[in-house]
């Protein structure tokens, strides 16, 4: 090998690096191709090029700008007017026109138009807007909404609202929909343990399973129903003398089979039925069941896409 | 000096080798000391208080950023999920900041109020009791640990130490009360840090148990404070790009 390569270097055909390690240890040197190397020094002086090109270069307390330029539309906040604006590139003016360019986003943006414009009504006898709330709709419920009640909507037992059936606690109309959604809902009961004797309790929650047809009136279900329409109880008060809520309180709808609140239904017997629901009167909704307020989050427009795809996720319709 | 020569002396070689690996980070980072106009000029932006400071230290404890981000980047995809994208000055009072570098789950940069406090809870108790088809791990020790708050204080007093303006003097509070007005300038100030925490804790009940403060209450005050603090709807569009 050492002969080899002392051929090789007495005959010129390939150099070395010139320095040798323990006595003969030595480097061959192999150039690089030219192109190669050229194309190399073209990157390196195309980098400087785009340093200027692009913000990059600190200055002091400040950068070099770039000379790039974005034009894009924004609404003026003083007269609500859409107006032009150039600004000089950087990812944030780019992003302005990315949500403004007409290319790829005009349907978005004409039918956003559209809907901001129109009311629930409108939204709802036309099928080309319904058809974008159903898709718009589905990605914000997606994002904001689905935490809770879940993808479909089906909310979570005894803990948040199913929104597909037909039971609503602040009520399923367009304008009820709309105020949860703008100002959220913050649901109370008061907690009657204190209130009620342990037989009382007993007799309410009686009462309230006879009204959802869970059992049959009898003599305990009778002392509840006189405490529930009484003063000593009260509860008609917010659930009404016919005990089917009222949306304007939040309270539950009792006499359909559907537990909006009490997880009744995941109860096996009768006995732990009545257990669950005489715990719940007992403890009373405080703070415990919150929807946040959205108009602070998102757009008016996106409220209303959002009111129109819940109404349209099943309930509420009458 | 000769190639030779530094290769044989293995103390210079090293010297060399650290000074030209520096000039990367150098380049990089010193500038970032002098130029201060990239810093968004920005109403709202104030330290945490106590209770969301250590609500702070639990997030970082329980390793959150592994899996979630907290920035929101300028595209429009993140614009439309996320809402506003992140500025500098959100986490001006960062030490360290919780920008992270994945998404496992979903970004946090503004997840302040989005959900309710008991949605929180019970999602960081059992995350697929809520969310079924959630990977999230299960956090139940939050509620069943009691918040260690004894050294609230000097806390925030490291964090003072690398120019977060929690007061120490009277000077400083007053400074702090001018800037933040009163209720906050009480909460950021040290001499009270543990009477500030409980009394947060105790008006605003995070964890749904009114008389114990648990790791679960200083987290989900941390939580929903997230991203809250600039209203954006008091700047016109655009106005953030000029600090890019």
């Amino acid at each position: 090998m050492s002969e080899k390569m002392h051929e090789q270097q007495s005959t010129g055909a390939v150099q070395t690096t010139g320095h040798a390690w323990d006595g003969d240890l030595q480097e061959y040197n192999n150039p690089l191709p030219r192109w190669w190397l050229w194309c190399f020094y073209g990157t390196v002086v195309f980098s400087v090029l785009y340093w200027f090109i692009y913000p990059s270069w600190p200055v002091g307390q400040t950068w070099l700008k770039g000379f790039g330029s974005v034009s894009y539309t924004v609404t003026d906040k003083a007269t609500g007017q859409q107006k032009e604006q150039d600004y000089r590139w950087n990812t944030r003016s780019l992003l302005l026109e990315d949500l403004s360019d007409a290319a790829n986003n005009k349907q978005r943006k004409d039918m956003m138009a559209k809907v901001q414009a129109a009311d629930y009504e409108q939204v709802l006898k036309d099928p080309k807007m319904m058809e974008f709330a159903r898709s718009v709709g589905k990605g914000l419920f997606g994002d904001n909404c689905a935490a809770c009640h879940g993808r479909g909507g089906q909310g979570v037992a005894g803990l948040y609202p199913n929104l597909t059936d037909d039971d609503w606690l602040w009520g399923g109309d367009m304008a009820q929909i709309h105020q949860t959604l703008v100002q959220g809902r913050n649901g109370f009961m008061p907690a009657f343990g204190q209130v009620l004797k342990p037989e009382q309790l007993d007799d309410v929650a009686e009462y309230v399973l006879t009204l959802a047809s869970e059992t049959r009136p009898s003599d305990a279900s009778e002392r509840g129903k006189e405490i529930f329409h009484g003063q000593t109880g009260g509860c008609y008060y917010c659930h009404g003398a016919d005990a089917k809520g009222v949306p304007s309180q939040g309270a539950a709808n009792l006499t359909d089979k559907i537990w909006a609140v009490a997880d009744v239904p995941a109860q096996k017997n009768l006995p732990d039925k009545k257990t669950a629901l005489k715990n719940f009167i007992s403890s009373g909704v405080n703070n415990t069941r919150i929807m946040p307020p959205w108009k602070d989050r998102l757009s008016p427009t996106d409220i209303k896409l959002l009111a129109v795809y819940v109404r349209q996720l099943g309930g509420g319709k009458q | 000096m000769r190639h030779e020569h530094i290769e044989t002396n293995s103390a210079l070689m090293l010297l060399l080798i650290l000074v030209v690996i520096s000039i990367g980070g150098l380049v990089e980072i010193v500038p970032l000391f002098y130029i201060s106009e990239t810093i968004e000029k920005v109403d709202g932006v104030r330290p945490y208080t106590p209770l969301e400071s250590r609500g702070r230290d639990i997030y970082v404890r329980e390793g959150c950023y592994l899996c979630h981000s907290q920035q929101i980047r300028p595209f429009r995809d993140e614009w439309l999920r996320y809402g506003h994208y992140s500025l500098a000055a959100e986490s001006q009072y960062d030490h360290p900041f919780q920008w992270g570098s994945r998404r496992t789950g979903p970004d946090l940069a503004r997840v302040g109020g989005k959900y309710s406090n008991q949605w929180q809870v019970q999602h960081l108790k059992n995350p697929q009791s809520v969310v079924p088809q959630s990977i999230m791990p299960r956090y139940p020790w939050l509620l069943e640990h009691d918040l260690d708050y004894s050294d609230a204080g000097a806390r925030m007093r490291a964090q003072r130490a690398a120019g977060v303006p929690y007061s120490l003097t009277q000077q400083e509070y007053d400074a702090n009360l001018k800037r933040f007005g009163k209720d906050i300038a009480d909460q950021l100030d040290i001499n009270q840090a543990q009477d500030s925490l409980l009394k947060q804790a105790r008006e605003r009940d995070f964890d749904g148990f009114p008389n114990r403060v648990t790791e679960m209450e200083a987290l989900v005050a941390y939580l929903q404070v997230l991203g809250t603090m600039v209203d954006f709807t008091k700047y016109d569009e655009g106005y953030f790009a000029q600090f890019r």
